[in-house]
């Protein structure tokens, strides 16, 4: 795409953005009503799905779910361009004013080549891949071939909370591969069987499941699957969270108290994500 | 227009016509000159905030508010865009113009036409399908010998796929245009198909291959999804075709959605530093298409 465009797009992205929300402001108690949800690409699917299922039961509702980040999730909740924002990690303390709703859980988890034979690796051996003073395969018990590290680009929660695990500092990071969303760091991996990477443990099984040739490693000794995300035991796990910038009311308080309740788990299991209790 | 003086039309229509027209052409002028401007102001406060020496030298590229402070070091990614489209260039533009020069000078009619059929379908495939392939296929084949795959190399194996369609449509459009006595000159003179070609018909089309070229280095410096998926995105400096690099495009749709304050501004700044590059590329492709190529 020619860089003008998306720049533009981006700009007619934010104008829409911004007559939604005045259409909400405006449109209020009577008619259609709409709901405007914004944020992290992980929790995006999700939302979408539970929006639907809302939609059916709820005539006369439009739910409008866009995606660009938990940043931006919590950016557009704070300054209410969106009512609901979507962030696929926990609140930090400068963001205390603001209220998280925890809709699901979802893990984090590292992924080899399935040919790959290291079976586990310590966080010791995992923070010296990363920051390349391990940079061959052979010095964790592997074969003899250079390491892949594929890293995450910045601004993205899977990257912060890799980084908060491991107590790496982005700039430690030396990284030969840098992708976008978890289906192009499957893709890597299974395409290079050299390679390590981080991506969300939900769609990691599916991948896998479905005869992508990656391998999920245990962390502290805990393998990597939903159901350890569920039980709480995996410990680089992330909260995905509804954020709003005051207690909910009306329709925002209705959609929430949906997605939190049992009717949604069904959505959460089939997109592998991991409900709240 | 020659298709309307069959008509009688009347002064009020014809004036409405010509309201009609003026009207697009200044909103199409109107939408291009608003984009500049947007970039303009966008950029303006990554310009001053940050500054372009900063944009230049700082020690590396990480722009998150909350990381080091915010480094803003652009260059790499400028090399990066720059490497790719030259190398794209380098290989298409040889395989353009000759399988132009085959298509107009050696191939039976209906091979010819087959061809450019097959060109304009490369040339309509969206970028984002040669993205994948590159990713499935190109990436792990180049991972094979030098890991880890994903690298300026592939990026410009796919951009020279992408380009390579612009470069030979235009040529092929360029020759058609030439004056058949040339090629007659030609053969009268006992020359055979390959010094017609090199030595009198490609001279002579020159302005019409270099306008394709240009083109298609515009569309190479702009593409993003195709190279975001094979170039490996890692902000350094290559040092060799193997490396992995982020090329400006890449930088924008990797990061985009997540910047804020100075972040965003600095991914305008790139944007703008694009659009200027591209329109240098443009107009220079009209100065030497308007060139007297054969005078």
């Amino acid at each position: 795409m020619h860089p003008a465009l998306v720049v533009a797009g981006f700009r007619a992205a934010l104008l829409a953005i911004c007559a939604a929300s005045l259409v909400v402001a405006c449109g209020g108690q009577d008619g259609a009503q709409k709901l405007t949800i914004t944020g992290s690409s992980t929790v995006a699917p999700l939302a979408a799905e539970l929006a639907k299922r809302f939609e059916a039961s709820h005539p006369g509702v439009r739910i409008d779910v866009q995606t660009g980040g938990s940043t931006r999730g919590i950016q557009d909740a704070r300054n209410g361009v969106a009512d609901i924002g979507m962030a696929s990690r926990a609140l930090k303390p400068s963001e205390a004013e603001l209220i998280a709703h925890t809709v699901a859980l979802d893990g984090i988890g590292l992924i080899v080549h399935a040919d790959n034979p290291v079976a586990m690796l310590d966080d010791a051996q995992i923070r010296a891949i990363f920051n390349g003073q391990i940079n061959n395969w052979s010095q964790v018990g592997g074969q003899s071939a250079p390491i892949t590290v594929v890293n995450k680009a910045q601004g993205r929660s899977t990257l912060e909370l890799f980084l908060d695990y491991t107590g790496l500092k982005d700039a430690e990071i030396d990284a030969d591969v840098v992708i976008g969303d978890n289906e192009q760091g499957v893709k890597t991996v299974a395409g290079n069987p050299n390679g390590i990477g981080y991506v969300s443990i939900g769609t990691a099984e599916y991948d896998a499941q479905a005869g992508v040739p990656i391998r999920l490693l245990p962390m502290r000794g805990v393998a990597a699957s939903v159901a350890n995300v569920r039980n709480g035991s995996f410990p680089l796990s992330r909260q995905l969270n509804f954020i709003t910038a005051a207690p909910p009311i009306g329709l925002a308080a209705d959609f929430i108290a949906f997605a939190q309740s049992p009717a949604a788990h069904a959505d959460i299991q089939r997109l592998y994500f991991v409900a709240a209790q | 227009m020659p298709t309307f003086s069959g008509f009688i039309l009347s002064q009020r229509s014809d004036g409405l016509l010509l309201a009609a027209l003026r009207l697009c052409a200044v909103a199409s002028a109107g939408v291009l000159l608003l984009i500049a401007l947007f970039l303009l102001a966008e950029s303006g406060q990554g310009l001053t905030n940050i500054g372009p020496e900063r944009l230049l030298f700082d020690e590396a590229w990480y722009p998150a508010p909350d990381a080091s402070n915010g480094q803003f070091k652009l260059l790499p990614m400028l090399v990066g865009t720059v490497a790719a489209a030259l190398g794209a260039l380098l290989l298409a533009t040889p395989l353009g113009v000759f399988s132009a020069v085959f298509c107009h000078n050696i191939a039976p009619t209906f091979v010819a036409t087959a061809y450019r059929r097959v060109l304009g379908v490369l040339a309509g495939i969206p970028s984002v399908v040669f993205g994948f392939w590159g990713l499935v296929v190109l990436v792990p084949l180049i991972g094979q010998f030098e890991p880890p795959g994903a690298s300026l190399l592939a990026g410009i194996l796919i951009l020279t796929l992408m380009i390579v369609p612009t470069v030979a449509l235009l040529s092929d459009a360029a020759l058609d245009a030439l004056p058949r006595s040339y090629a007659q000159g030609a053969a009268a003179l006992g020359l055979g198909p390959w010094a017609t070609a090199t030595r009198v018909l490609l001279p002579a089309a020159r302005g019409g291959v270099a306008t394709g070229v240009m083109l298609a280095a515009a569309r190479a410096l702009g593409e993003t999804m195709a190279v975001l998926m094979v170039c490996g995105n890692v902000v350094r400096v290559p040092d060799s075709v193997f490396d992995p690099v982020r090329t400006l495009t890449a930088n924008i749709a990797l990061e985009m959605a997540y910047a804020a304050d100075d972040h965003r501004a600095a991914l305008f700044v790139s944007g703008l530093l694009l659009t200027v590059l591209v329109s240098v590329l443009v107009l220079l492709a009209h100065r030497l298409d308007a060139e007297p190529a054969h005078a």
